[in-house]
């Protein structure tokens, strides 16, 4: 049986136990009270007036293997995600931290391989399908190969958060994190003058400076576009977006073409030189000549001008080694290694169906454990063992037993819940985080992240394919501030409260 | 601009422009139908209106008799009739949201917006009810169009194709219209203008918003040779092929800039023609083969506009 959700952390109220006015997180003080005087109705109003809104601007996705043109929403819950300045400062750090060493570590394997020789990573690296040995050897400019990372975290109680894991491929989602943060200033314009609220609208900005720094050295003025695999792509709507947001050509495959080692796009006035393509094509897409001989999205003879150094490509080609499930285990190694550092973010502890004894403790807890597949993403693929039936832990023990080594085992972690708005009025649900490192000639990132919200009682998947939503992420810009209007209402209470927070934080 | 950026909104105009054409139609078809003794028969009444979408063969296998209920399905509704006012709308927002980059964000939405409100319609029997509200409702739609296009579009290349593809689509229903209605009402033997029905002639002019021009400018009966005239050669009059062409030919004198494009060649031929013909030759010749003629010429142009700039591969 599933815990009840009264048992997990939740992000807004510490002690669930406490009478009400006394259990509401620090940070959300000023919301809570502002959340009592609203009706259900009035946010039921609010969120279907969000619907509209998104409907309208086609903020829609494609579902795989649903009848063609079906667009869906992703569903936007209008109560919003609090991080505190606190928290954020440290979240960030470690995930810039975690970004660096990934980088670091991507130069290195395509390249002198030092942490194979040093005995941290092992040899078996070099065999996984994600390994691009058409990039041994390649320099990238500024030795950065994911440009963009999304790093998926999660919490299981007011100090601990946990890497889920690391996207370095083609991570998608900031759309949602920008666009939600219109929408809650558009419904609720008065909660932002009780907060300070980070802005995150420059994302698009900070990551065109970034894309424009990559360039080969020598081009003056680069020329970056944007490589979707078209409209019926179901993250179109986003490649559309950040697109028109930093003001790039939004190409397809067929709008590029390789001559004299260079890639132009075909436009009314005739051939243009491109000179960074940030791609949101895999891999294994992008060259017909090279990889898939099936693809139509990608432009014939890309790679070898990549190689040659005619046009950079963000993310780069191969990253996918570093975010598998299986390299996944060896990033706090990774960070000591090349860093010096203590690892700031903890991952989850992980299991490695490969070695016989780790298989062995894995069959034995199916029914307590996430089983993932090692190149899976999506939330598809995967064994939640407490929320599985009997035949489906039977039907998946098999898959394991085929290839053991195809997946890996964690805990099924206690992820932290947030209220969220659902039919019967507002009631936890499980959330997770995924904040975007941007990497040019520094890492950074914005803040703010995306956060989703999974919408079925006591799921623990929010992925948007498996019916999971978004919230808007606050991170606020101190934790000094005044709630004023709460101030002047309860001074004192708001003191007492102060100081019992003061006590949570020195915790952690 | 990319080429296939300009193909986009260059359809995108088109079809937006085809579903306001094929509003109208239905429009002035259905109004005649409440005149009495207007038409023969129904199918005598409703078969132009499949005529000028050119797709009578295509009909006539999926329902057979020429029937209102069943004209007026398939000519708005029908998703496997390429033509239908359902099939053109999908297709613009289609291709606009191919492109939405390169539009502006009101543009986009307003389309967008148009696809969201065409689900009212959806499944109702518009013969029996609500066609008018209907048709109104396409060509608002495609006024608003235009509007948000003319209203916020940067006047760039983009701006261009869109107005391109509104101007060769508007020429080409223009004409086939004309064509169709002239035709039919002259039987052979008969003297041009030798037999006036008013009705039919304001339901032309109606169609095309032209009959209050009509009356403005000539304050007289209506006769075909002078609605032929407003049609053709009056450049004041949005709708007629001149006008078209009178957007058409800047454009692509623009757009082709140094380059010698044939497209470019022929809206300056045809732009002549419209530009200092005179109605009188153009009858002597024959109105629907000076119709017939335009016709394919306007195709042409189409073919090799999209070979100067839309095409994937300009070799």
């Amino acid at each position: 049986m599933q815990k009840s959700l009264q048992s997990f952390f939740d992000e807004m109220q510490l002690d669930k136990t406490a009478p009400d006015e006394n259990r509401v997180r620090h940070i959300y003080a000023a919301y809570q009270d502002w959340l009592k005087d609203i009706p259900h109705h009035q946010l039921e109003s609010k969120r279907q007036e969000a619907e509209l809104l998104f409907r309208r601007v086609g903020i829609t996705f494609n579902v795989y293997g649903e009848e063609d043109g079906a667009e869906r929403l992703i569903p936007f819950d209008v109560i919003p995600r609090l991080i505190s300045a606190a928290e954020w400062s440290k979240l960030s750090a470690g995930a810039i931290q975690r970004v660096r060493a990934l980088n670091m570590f991507l130069h290195d394997i395509y390249h002198d391989q030092e942490i194979i020789k040093a005995g941290i990573v092992p040899t078996s690296i070099l065999a996984n399908s994600q390994y691009r040995p058409e990039m041994f050897g390649v320099d990238v400019p500024n030795q950065i190969y994911a440009h963009i990372a999304g790093i998926d975290l999660v919490r299981t109680s007011e100090s601990q958060f946990y890497v889920l894991e690391d996207n370095l491929r083609t991570p998608s989602g900031v759309s949602y994190m920008l666009e939600d943060r219109k929408m809650m200033m558009r419904l609720f314009p008065e909660l932002f003058r009780r907060y300070h609220i980070a802005p995150v609208d420059h994302y698009p900005q900070v990551l065109l400076k970034n894309l424009r720094a990559v360039a080969q050295t020598g081009v003056h003025d680069p020329v970056v576009v944007l490589l979707s695999p078209g409209a019926y792509n179901s993250a179109y709507f986003e490649h559309a977006f950040i697109a028109q947001q930093m003001g790039i050509e939004l190409v397809e495959g067929q709008d590029l073409f390789v001559r004299n080692n260079a890639v132009y796009m075909r436009t009314t006035q005739g051939p243009q030189r491109v000179d960074v393509i940030y791609r949101r094509i895999d891999d294994d897409y992008i060259d017909p000549l090279v990889f898939n001989p099936d693809s139509m999205l990608g432009v014939p003879g890309l790679l070898s001008v990549y190689r040659n150094g005619g046009v950079t490509l963000a993310n780069a080609v191969g990253t996918g080694v570093a975010d598998d499930k299986a390299t996944y285990i060896y990033v706090p190694e990774m960070i000591k290694f090349y860093l010096g550092e203590e690892p700031l973010l903890e991952n989850v502890p992980t299991y490695q169906l490969s070695k016989e004894d780790e298989l062995q403790y894995t069959l034995e807890h199916l029914h307590e454990l996430v089983v993932k597949e090692v190149q899976g993403s999506g939330g598809y693929g995967m064994l939640v063992g407490p929320a599985a039936t009997k035949n489906e832990i039977e039907e998946f023990r098999l898959r394991i037993l085929s290839k053991p080594s195809n997946y890996i085992a964690q805990p099924t972690l206690a992820l932290s819940t947030c209220p969220t708005l659902v039919e019967a009025g507002i009631a936890p649900r499980h959330v997770d985080l995924r904040p975007f490192v941007l990497s040019g000639k520094t890492v950074t990132l914005v803040p703010g992240a995306l956060c989703r919200v999974a919408l079925k009682e006591g799921s623990l998947v929010v992925n948007s394919s498996q019916g999971g939503g978004t919230k808007d992420t606050w991170v606020l810009e101190s934790d000094l501030f005044e709630p004023k209007e709460l101030m002047a209402k309860n001074a004192k209470k708001v003191a007492a409260e102060t100081v019992e927070n003061n006590k949570a934080e020195s915790v952690c | 601009m990319l080429s296939r950026t300009a193909d986009h909104l260059y359809w995108m105009a088109r079809y937006i422009e085809r579903a306001e054409n094929m509003g109208r139609v239905l429009e002035v078809t259905y109004s005649m139908s409440l005149v009495p003794n207007a038409a023969e028969s129904e199918a005598a009444l409703w078969l132009p209106a499949l005529e000028i979408s050119g797709n009578v063969d295509e009909y006539e296998a999926e329902y057979g008799d020429v029937k209102a209920t069943n004209v007026i399905h398939y000519l708005a509704m029908d998703p496997n009739n390429p033509s239908s006012i359902y099939s053109a709308l999908r297709n613009a927002r289609e291709n606009a949201r191919a492109v939405r980059v390169a539009m502006t964000s009101e543009t986009w939405e307003n389309i967008n917006a148009l696809w969201i409100e065409f689900d009212q319609f959806n499944g109702q029997d518009l013969a029996k009810n609500g066609l008018r509200e209907f048709c109104d409702w396409v060509k608002a739609r495609s006024h608003l169009f235009r509007g948000v296009c003319f209203g916020t579009m940067l006047r760039d290349d983009a701006f261009s194709f869109v107005r391109l593809g509104t101007f060769i689509e508007r020429a080409d229903n223009t004409a086939r219209l004309l064509d169709v209605k002239y035709h039919l009402l002259l039987p052979e033997q008969e003297e041009v203008g030798g037999a006036v029905d008013y009705y039919e002639w304001s339901a032309v002019l109606r169609s095309v918003s032209a009959f209050q021009a009509y009356q403005k400018i000539f304050s007289d009966t209506i006769v075909p040779w002078r609605v032929a005239e407003l049609l053709v050669l009056r450049r004041d009059m949005p709708r007629s092929l001149h006008a078209c062409l009178d957007e058409i030919s800047p454009i692509l004198e623009q757009l082709s800039g140094s380059r010698h494009t044939e497209c470019r060649r022929l809206s300056g031929e045809l732009h002549s023609r419209l530009r200092y013909g005179k109605m009188q030759d153009i009858f002597q010749q024959g109105l629907h083969e000076f119709l017939s003629d335009f016709i394919d010429s306007n195709n042409i142009l189409g073919a090799e506009i999209q070979r100067a700039f839309l095409s994937i591969n300009p070799s």
